[in-house]
């Protein structure tokens, strides 16, 4: 436990200091280190789910304080949460369904289980994972509430599985915590590969001759272009530099050396070139529940001069960066302000620092954001590992993540301790 | 337009009725004749009063019937003198200013035939020898002595003073064009005489652009077609006259100044209303033939850029900061250009004048140094002379940079006033003239009209307000620092853009001065654009269509606070409004130095693209300008008040005017 508790300290300082930057090394930093936490954790033999639970919510919510404003580490992290508890439910489907114990629950998933009784660990994972199932033909007849509501379900199912849990012995907590382990390293290799896969879309959108505009740098909009461009699609990409970090200078280094057409221009020529661009590609720092992006700063300039020439805005990413919460003034409470070094030399401005109105005050603001907020009706498509989506039904994918109950990762802890 | 040129001719061939006189009933020759009457009874010394009077779409057309009195003075002696041409010549100088812009002649051949059958015509009676006899001349006279002529005969209209003077004026150079049927112009015409105006013409030619000649011959054919009517009667009575020509040598001589004046005038006509309606085709710089002539004249060597982008082809872009050392280096051996000239020239080439207020003061006080120490040289006009040399410095500025809009208005006054000066002037009055002139034009295009906005935008700002504003326009920080004084409590958003970074000496600038300030960059716009209430931006030009012409990045600010829904209020003089229109930032726009992309001062780290122009896939695009559409536009502050978007075209008509009255 103690080097478990001094690694979370590690990745707490770098993430409070910054040091790591970009939501995909972020993501893949906190499930590891998630993995070494499980693996470390000793479990109790009754509710090891639950005692699972609490220390990844524990370490969770340290994470997430160092920097509120990476959201990936609180998906991490409830993507783990919600990886133990399906698993934990399958463990105790298997159970159940082998002990015949499940009569008299109304609890919806012991009624799912009750149709499938002897699903194995992954199907029934799936058949919560699987967005479109459709009620039971069975449940909507009897009247039993079907397990389509799946945020309700596992929230309800903590109790029932804290009670079969009692039942079971060394074998299973084994199993879980062995399952929980095998599952977040699915996870880190989903996130691995998840530029492969959107990058292999990449054929399906771009066409000959088109002209692509991107601002900043985002590996996976390179990888996107790349695939395509390997693929014999000609085409040409405009690079808006992205001040004040000028990541649009590295990738268009990057793009250049993968042989593609690129122009680098200032991102106050966004609404000049928009006209001459089919198509705008980007990546996201977080996508939110309703579809909204949290971007790159300058990206709701680029967006809405999209929209304006009816240009498509297509935002790339990876399933770590859907994030199960709405935005609630984005522009505040999920932004991000840097030094102001960047924009002005303090050096060159100290003269002005010294003027101030009458209180005191300083007369002199610099302001610095991160990131903007792109509401969703202004993105036109998501791309993500599992295929193409609407902004609209970012909430249903989302629900396939991540489980209801872990969405207040921050309160629930805070007010139970 | 068509409508217009048709009821010119109409007009055309009135006079034509009048010089035949006699046999044409009065009712239309009265009316023309009365404007020449109208010009000749303006006393001498009130040259500049006529020009003032006539209506503003009037004015080019005498101008070139004045170079062309010019051209032929220089010729030919004028056997006789009269004392009463001497303050015409004013009203039509004006015209040279435009020569440089429009070749001369390149119509004409057709012209001169014209010419040359008219004036046989004309010699029968009594009264068309008289108009001959003046018009052999060659002299700029010979105008004025027409009109004498026909004044008696057509009655004093005062009514004529009204905006119809001008097409009059216009009518009287023209008269003698329409008249010729084509049948008729075989009689007239010598051989020599059209020899002679070939070889003249075949000099014009190469200044006209293929496309002026077709407007002209279009023009020209429509006359012809209007005045045919009258042509066939006219040739009817005259005809038998002409064959019996009695001065062939003077009819000659004749023809060939009408001829020559006609073309320029008739031409002239014509053009300036197309002129009006479609303003002068930029140099497109993918026509190769064009660059490589252009290049050939040039003073500042310059190096096509590499890696230029695609769209961007018809654009000029040359490798910056070749061009810096070089002139330096020939500081000393550029003799045309008058050191000032040159130094703004510098200055522009290496950015320390930007802003197009700045540019075209700099621009006018160095043409003011230069009229000042400009002398006439011998056997010169000064008027042609120092247009010359105006056009070859504006030459040279457009090879350090391309003119603004402002700059290119600012020339064409200057053009003009020069045109304007009267005959009568000595030198040094004249250059007195034209430097406070250049001093007017300063104080109250952009100084006082500043002023103005000012007092206009003050009433904008209310306690309280978060103003954000753009880049560096001067007269946006005039009325900041002005609402300041006034004691208003608002907060100014600086937003900025690379690379020019103009955002920060503004900044500096006002907080120096005691406004509280935020600085951000433009990417951050949607961020802090939740606390602004208003919008300021300056504007480069505003065109026709109501799109604002303008630094780089504006677009993007005024439709995030259209978004946003804020008042967006865009500062400009009058004098930078445009005819032009664009729907676009692409077909016309100025692109800077790409290096400067690459090149991030202050961050060391940012070095990514260095030796950029090696790999030829890899461009930098560093546009200058964009165009806001105008439904982002919620109010223009003009010097005139503040105005729509939609009304930008009622005062570009309403302000050309003025320009002319001027």
């Amino acid at each position: 436990m103690p080097d478990t508790q001094s690694l979370v300290n590690d990745f707490v300082i770098k993430l409070k200091r910054r040091k790591v930057e970009g939501s995909h090394a972020t993501a893949r930093q906190t499930a590891e280190l998630l993995r070494s936490v499980i693996s470390q954790q000793r479990v109790p033999y009754t509710n090891q789910a639950g005692a699972l639970i609490d220390a990844v919510k524990a370490v969770g919510e340290q994470l997430v304080a160092a920097n509120p404003v990476e959201l990936a580490v609180g998906n991490i992290v409830r993507r783990v949460l919600h990886i133990i508890r399906e698993e934990d439910i399958s463990l105790a489907t298997n159970a159940i369904g082998g002990l015949g114990l499940s009569v008299g629950s109304d609890d919806e998933d012991d009624a799912a289980k009750d149709d499938h009784p002897a699903l194995s660990a992954a199907a029934v994972a799936a058949a919560f994972r699987s967005t479109l199932r459709p009620p039971s033909l069975h449940a909507l007849l009897e009247g039993v509430p079907d397990s389509g509501a799946v945020p309700h379900a596992s929230s309800s199912g903590g109790d029932s599985e804290g009670k079969s849990k009692s039942a079971d012995k060394s074998t299973r907590s084994r199993k879980l915590k062995h399952d929980v382990i095998e599952a977040i390293n699915e996870l880190i290799q989903d996130i691995d590969t998840c530029h492969e896969q959107i990058a292999e879309q990449a054929v399906e959108h771009i066409h000959q001759n088109e002209v692509i505009l991107t601002l900043g740098r985002s590996r996976t909009v390179m990888e996107f272009l790349c695939a395509a461009k390997e693929k014999k699609r000609s085409f040409r990409v405009f690079v808006a530099e992205g001040a004040p970090r000028y990541q649009g200078h590295v990738l268009a280094k990057e793009l250049v050396a993968r042989g593609l057409q690129t122009t680098v221009i200032t991102d106050s020529a966004v609404f000049a070139m928009i006209s001459r661009v089919n198509m705008v590609i980007i990546g996201a720092h977080a996508i939110m529940a309703n579809g909204g992006v949290i971007a790159p700063v300058g990206l709701n300039m680029v967006a809405l001069a999209a929209q304006r020439h009816a240009v498509p805005f297509v935002v790339v990413g990876g399933s770590h960066k859907l994030c199960p919460l709405y935005p609630h003034n984005p522009e505040v409470l999920l932004n991000d302000l840097k030094s102001p070094s960047e924009l002005l030399d303090f050096g060159e401005f100290s003269d002005c620092m010294n003027f101030s109105s009458g209180n005191g005050a300083p007369l002199l603001h610099v302001v610095n954001p991160a990131f903007d907020y792109v509401p969703p009706n202004l993105v036109s498509l998501f791309i993500t590992d599992t295929g193409g989506h609407n902004p609209s039904y970012m909430y249903r994918l989302i629900a396939d993540y991540y489980s209801a109950e872990d969405l207040s990762l921050q309160q629930r802890p805070a007010s139970g301790n | 337009m068509d409508s217009r040129r048709a009821s010119r001719m109409v007009i055309d061939p009135k006079p034509k009725v009048r010089q035949v006189g006699f046999f044409t009933p009065g009712a239309p020759p009265e009316r023309t004749k009365s404007s020449p009457a109208e010009s000749l009874s303006s006393p001498p010394t009130s040259d500049m009063s006529p020009a003032g009077n006539s209506l503003s779409p009037v004015m080019i057309p005498p101008p070139r019937h004045a170079s062309d009195n010019l051209s032929s003075s220089l010729g030919l002696n004028s056997s006789r003198v009269l004392p009463v041409p001497v303050p015409m010549s004013p009203i039509r100088r004006p015209s040279t200013g435009d020569n440089l812009n429009l070749p001369l002649g390149s119509y004409n051949p057709s012209e001169s035939l014209l010419g040359t059958s008219l004036s046989p015509s004309s010699g029968f009676d009594d009264e068309g020898l008289s108009e001959d006899t003046s018009t052999s001349g060659w002299f700029v006279r010979g105008n004025p002595g027409k009109v004498a002529s026909s004044f008696p005969s057509g009655g004093f209209d005062t009514t004529a003073m009204k905006s119809r003077n001008i097409p009059v004026v216009s009518n009287l150079t023209t008269v003698s064009v329409v008249k010729m049927p084509p049948g008729l112009s075989e009689k007239g015409g010598t051989l020599v005489e059209v020899q002679h105006e070939q070889v003249r013409d075949s000099k014009l030619k190469e200044k006209t652009s293929k496309a002026e000649r077709r407007a002209l011959q279009e023009a020209q054919r429509s006359a012809k077609a209007a005045s045919r009517a009258e042509g066939s009667k006219t040739a009817a009575t005259s005809g038998g006259v002409t064959a019996a020509n009695a001065k062939p040598a003077k009819a000659k001589a004749s023809q060939k100044k009408e001829g020559s004046s006609v073309a320029s005038s008739d031409r002239k006509g014509p053009e300036k209303d197309r002129k009006k309606d479609v303003p002068h085709p930029r140099m497109q710089f993918d026509d190769k033939q064009r660059v490589e002539k252009a290049k050939r004249r040039a003073v500042v060597k310059q190096t096509e850029a590499r890696n230029r982008v695609e769209l961007f082809r018809h654009l000029p872009q040359y490798e910056h900061g070749t061009q810096l050392p070089d002139l330096e280096s020939r500081f000393f051996q550029l003799e045309p250009m008058h050191p000032s000239v040159y130094k703004v020239g510098l200055q522009y080439l290496s950015g320390d004048t930007s802003g197009s207020n700045a540019r075209c003061i700099a621009m006018l006080q160095a043409f003011k140094e230069a009229i000042k120490d400009y002398t006439t040289p011998p056997e010169k006009a000064l008027g042609r002379d120092l247009t010359a040399k105006i056009s070859s410095y504006v030459s040279f500025l457009i090879e350090c940079r391309p003119l603004s809009i402002s700059m290119g208005y600012a020339i064409r006054f200057l053009k003009n006033r020069i045109a304007k000066l009267p005959l009568t002037f000595s030198e040094t009055e004249a250059k007195a003239t034209l430097c406070s002139d250049i001093d007017r034009f300063i104080n109250e295009k952009i100084i006082l009209a500043d002023k103005a906005i000012v007092k206009h935008a003050v009433t904008k700002i209310r306690d309280g307000d978060v103003l954000l504003i753009y880049g560096s326009s001067c007269v946006i920080e005039m009325i900041l620092l002005h609402a300041h004084e006034l004691g208003r409590q608002f907060r100014v958003v600086v937003v900025d853009s690379r690379p020019k970074l103009e955002g920060k000496a503004l900044l500096r600038r006002l907080v120096s001065k005691g406004l509280c300030c935020t600085y951000t960059h433009i990417n951050a716009l949607s961020y802090i654009m939740h606390e602004v209430t208003l919008v300021f931006l300056g504007a480069s030009s505003v065109l026709c269509n109501g799109t604002v012409y303008s630094r780089v990045g504006t677009a993007c600010v005024a439709m995030v606070a259209h978004a946003f829904r804020l008042p967006v209020l865009i500062c400009c003089e009058a004098y930078k409004f445009h005819e032009r229109v664009q729907l676009d930032s692409i077909c016309s726009n100025e692109l800077g130095d790409p290096d400067v992309i690459a090149k991030v001062p202050g961050r060391e780290d940012v070095d990514h693209l260095e030796n950029w122009a090696n790999n030829e896939n890899l461009q930098l695009l560093n546009l200058m300008y964009d165009v806001t559409p105008s439904d982002y536009v919620s109010m223009i502050i003009t010097d005139y008040g503040m105005i729509p978007p939609t009304s930008v075209p009622v005062i570009v008509r309403e302000y050309r005017r003025e320009h002319l009255w001027m």
